[in-house]
Formats: structure tokens, sequence, C-alpha cells
């Protein structure tokens, strides 16, 4: 059985694979036959060899983003998910600060990283966590009062028939409610996070970090490196991102699969 | 000694709407009673009470000889809604559960006595389905067992079979008056169809609405246990129409009907 299913799978997988290469090899072929600039697009095959040329160092400055995207990711996330707790318990202040996170998730927080780069200094992690946490907060914030408040009334009304109270409906019924609606938000701020922190080390960062090395390689034409780092900067986030949907299938193994993976 | 005594209930809704006046009724213990009229003559309210969700206006409330709110935090009573309201995230043996966790079984008793409840559902094998798996006419069944699982005296059920085909009704119904019989517990069934309530019940009791009233309380005779014979028993259909008689008399959505000729899509 376990065959079959290893069968079956690598029958799923073969077209994305097929088509993953089908585009890398029309890439090198249109970079190689057309001579197309390398500061335009370098081929796949140069930018593999600046890959292993450099391959200590990239994975160096890589882990060092994701560090910062890592704690961004959580600082945001806990603070959005421990607001929305509050903000689902009492609706009055909910009701004040509901429309402001709204709109506050629609502004574009990374127009804010040259002022943060001026409140924390950003040769630290910090700054740009900052950017990743402001980043992540507000979808998980807005999804998690939506989720919270999603609760069927019905399903109130049966555990005040047991006599519970409060926290026993939020533990037994709210929480287990609202976490397909977290699970989304992290999805969403898992990538958020990794584009954050890039973008906030372009304004400024140290040597270590993914974002001030694509930005210096692109100005020295080293073009095939920036490539090789924009291609950590794409597995990693990759990487975070299918994480957030591994907990999720063990947190809500309970929920009918009817979506595929990022869906 | 009787499980349910309301007196003189009266339930006034914000903004003047008089869902029930005066109700006084009297369940003994054992007795299987269907509150039945058409939308609006307050009988899912009055099951609402008697289960201490809703307060009502005046009037007093007695379940198990004590007032309804402590019946309520007694579990002296279960319930069962239209829609099965499962929790999705547990399994079915979860769901079953519930109940008994938040009254502080142990583990082994609780085992116990989801197995006692699937098999009284007929559900066995289907312990660790979640609720999506099963069809409605499961869960529904899923949510008897949980509401009876933790012995109550009293099992209140508002309209549970009004989401199901005609079919899954009636084999229902049948279930549950076997259920009834095994577990020996005072049910109080909230119904708008006629031969759902005849067929179930020791006594119908017919209310009006605008005000919400009892109209009439109509014992039903028929012989136990019942099945499917029952249904075409010439004293079935005395009675139903007996019921249908009261709930016309009643005002009920069929009055004006009669009384103006208009088609039934203007109730």
């Amino acid at each position: 059985m376990s065959m079959s299913l290893v069968g079956r799978r690598a029958r799923d997988w073969f077209p994305a694979l097929l088509v993953l290469v089908a585009f890398v090899g029309v890439w090198e072929g249109i970079v190689k036959g057309a001579h197309v600039q390398r500061f335009l697009l370098p081929a796949p095959t140069a930018i593999w060899t600046s890959f292993t040329a450099s391959q200590g160092q990239l994975w160096h400055e890589g882990w060092y983003t994701f560090q910062e995207a890592l704690g961004g990711f959580a600082i945001g996330s806990g603070a959005g998910i421990l607001l929305a707790v509050v903000v689902a318990r009492w609706t009055l202040l909910g009701n004040g600060l509901m429309p402001y996170a709204i709109a506050a998730n629609a502004v574009p927080i990374i127009a804010f990283a040259p002022i943060t780069n001026t409140w924390f200094n950003p040769l630290t992690k910090t700054a740009h966590m900052m950017i990743a946490a402001v980043i992540c907060f507000f979808p998980v914030f807005v999804n998690v009062v939506r989720g919270l408040r999603s609760v069927k009334p019905a399903q109130i009304e049966l555990m005040r028939s047991y006599a519970v109270g409060e926290l026993a409906v939020f533990r037994l019924v709210r929480v287990p409610t609202a976490l397909p609606f977290l699970f989304t938000a992290l999805r969403v701020a898992s990538v958020l996070a990794m584009i954050g922190a890039i973008v906030s080390e372009y304004y400024g960062g140290s040597l270590d970090t993914l974002g001030a090395n694509i930005l210096q390689d692109a100005s020295l034409f080293q073009f095939e490196k920036a490539w090789a780092e924009i291609v950590i900067a794409c597995v990693l986030g990759i990487g975070f991102f299918l994480g957030v949907v591994v907990v999720e299938r063990l947190a809500t193994r309970w929920q009918p699969r009817l979506e595929i993976v990022g869906a | 000694m009787s499980v349910v005594t309301l007196s003189r209930v009266t339930k006034e809704f914000k903004g003047g709407t008089v869902a029930l006046e005066d109700i006084d009724l009297e369940i003994e213990q054992g007795e299987f009673i269907s509150l039945i009229g058409p939308s609006g003559c307050g009988k899912s309210t009055l099951l609402r009470i008697i289960g201490d969700l809703i307060e009502p206006s005046r009037g007093s409330i007695a379940v198990n000889g004590k007032p309804a709110r402590q019946a309520r935090r007694d579990h002296d009573y279960g319930i069962v809604f239209q829609d099965a309201v499962l929790y999705d995230w547990r399994t079915v043996s979860k769901n079953i559960a519930l109940p008994l966790e938040l009254a502080g079984w142990s583990r082994d008793r609780r085992r116990e006595r989801i197995e006692q409840m699937l098999e009284l559902v007929e559900l066995q094998g289907f312990a660790d389905h979640h609720p999506w798996q099963l069809s409605g006419g499961m869960q529904q069944r899923v949510a008897i067992a949980r509401a009876l699982s933790f012995d109550p005296a009293l099992l209140l059920m508002d309209e549970p079979f009004g989401a199901l085909d005609e079919m899954t009704r009636e084999r229902l119904n049948a279930e549950l008056l076997r259920i009834w019989e095994a577990s020996k517990s005072t049910v109080v069934f909230v119904t708008h169809s006629i031969a759902e309530a005849v067929f179930l019940s020791t006594r119908v009791v017919v209310m009006s609405p605008r005000p919400g009233r009892i109209s009439r309380t109509i014992p039903i005779d028929l012989s136990q246990p019942r099945g499917v014979e029952t249904r075409e028993d010439p004293r079935f259909f005395e009675l139903a129409t007996e019921v249908r008689e009261a709930l016309h008399l009643g005002g009920g959505h069929d009055a004006p009907l009669a009384a103006t000729g208009l088609s039934e899509g203007a109730a």
C-alpha cells in the first residue's frame, strides 16, 4: 500500500516537476540563444556556478535574514493573537479598534522601513524584526478576531445548557473555531515576514543579511550572486510557508481536506 | 412526581411582543409531550424557558422540583436542537463525551458510557468519525446520544428532525420512541408536524400564536409500543384530525386561509 502511495504521490508531482524543468530549460535557452545581457538576466547555469562558489556565505546570509523573519513572525503573530483575544472578549473595545486595524491592514507598512531603521540600530536584527512583526500583526489580528467571533450561536447555547463558564466556552468552542482562521493568517504572515525582513534590509542592514547583499551585489555588477541570493530567499520563503502548512495540518486534522496546499 | 411545572409563565420581548402569555403546564415523569403550533406561537421559546436558556418575564418554572436555573446547573436536562450542533473538531465519541467531561466523569466511565450510547443510537463503528463524514440523520442521532449520555431526567427537543427528509424522519421517530422507552426519560418535543406529534406523544399540547397560549391539550391513547402499523391505525387518523382542528380553532396559519380563501403563502 505504501508503495502505491509513493507511486501516486510521484504521479501527482510529476507534472509540476516537468514544468519546472521546462521553465529552467527555456530560460537557459533564451539567455544563451538571444545573448541576453547578464545584468538583465543571467543564465540558470551561471547562477548555479555562483551559488556553488559562495555557498557558505549565502546560507549564512539566508539564515541571518530568516532569523529576523522568524522572530518578527513570532512577535507580530503573538501580539496579533493576544490583542484579538482581548478584543473578542470586550466587544466595546473591539468596536473601537477594529476599523483602525482593518484600515492599518491596508497600509503599505513597508513604507515605514526607513523610519524604524532610525528607531533601532539597522545593523542589528531587531530593526528588521520589527518591520516583519508589524507586517505580520494586522492580518493575524483581524483574522483571529473574525475567527473568535464566527462561533455558531447554537454552539454557545448548548454550552449554556451545560452551565459552563465563559472560560470553558472560550477553550472548547471559540479557540477551535478560530484555528482555521488563524492558520490562514499565519500562512500569509510567513510570506510577509520574509518580504518585510528583506525589504527593510534594503534600507540599511549589516552585510550578514540577504537584503543588503542583494543590493550591494547588484550595484557591483555581481548579478549572478545577487540572483543566487534571490534564489536562497525564495527557498527559505517557500520552506517557511510549507512549515506553517504542516503545523496547520497537524493542528486542524479534523477539517475535511478539499483544498490543495496553499489554496 | 412532576418533572416540569410551569405556572403563569409569560414572556414579553423587548419592543412589546408577547411571545407567551399565562402558560400553565404540568409534565409528569415518563411523559412524552409535544408542543405543536404555527410559527410564532412561542413553542421554541417555551422550551428554552424550561431549559433556563431564556428568562421568562413573569411566572415560575420548576424542573425536578427545583428552580430552572438550579436544574440547569445540576445537568437535569439534555437538549437537542434542529441542527445537530456537533463540534466539528471533535469525533463522534468525543462529541458524545463532552457533557461527561464537563461533569468530571473519569476516562474509564466515559468510555463505557460512550459505547452504550453508540449502541443505543446504532452508530457502533462510527466512534472515530468526524461530524462532516456523517449524514444529517446520523448527526442528529449523535446529538441525541450526547443529550442522553449523562442520564438526564428530562430531554428537551427543538424540532430535531425538522431538517430531515420524510423517510429519515419516520425512521428516527421510531428510533426515538425506542430510546425513550429504554431510557425512561421524560421528553418535551417541539414540532410543527401533526403526524410526528401524534405518533410520538403521550400528550400533545396545541399552541396558538400572538400571544402564545396553550389552546388545547390532547391525550394520545395509542397503544405502546408504536410502530409502522400505528400510522395506519384509524385511531391515529382520528387523533391527527383532532390536533388539526385544534390548530385551526386556535388561529393557526390555516385559520385565515379558511376565512379569507387566501393561499397558504399569505400566512
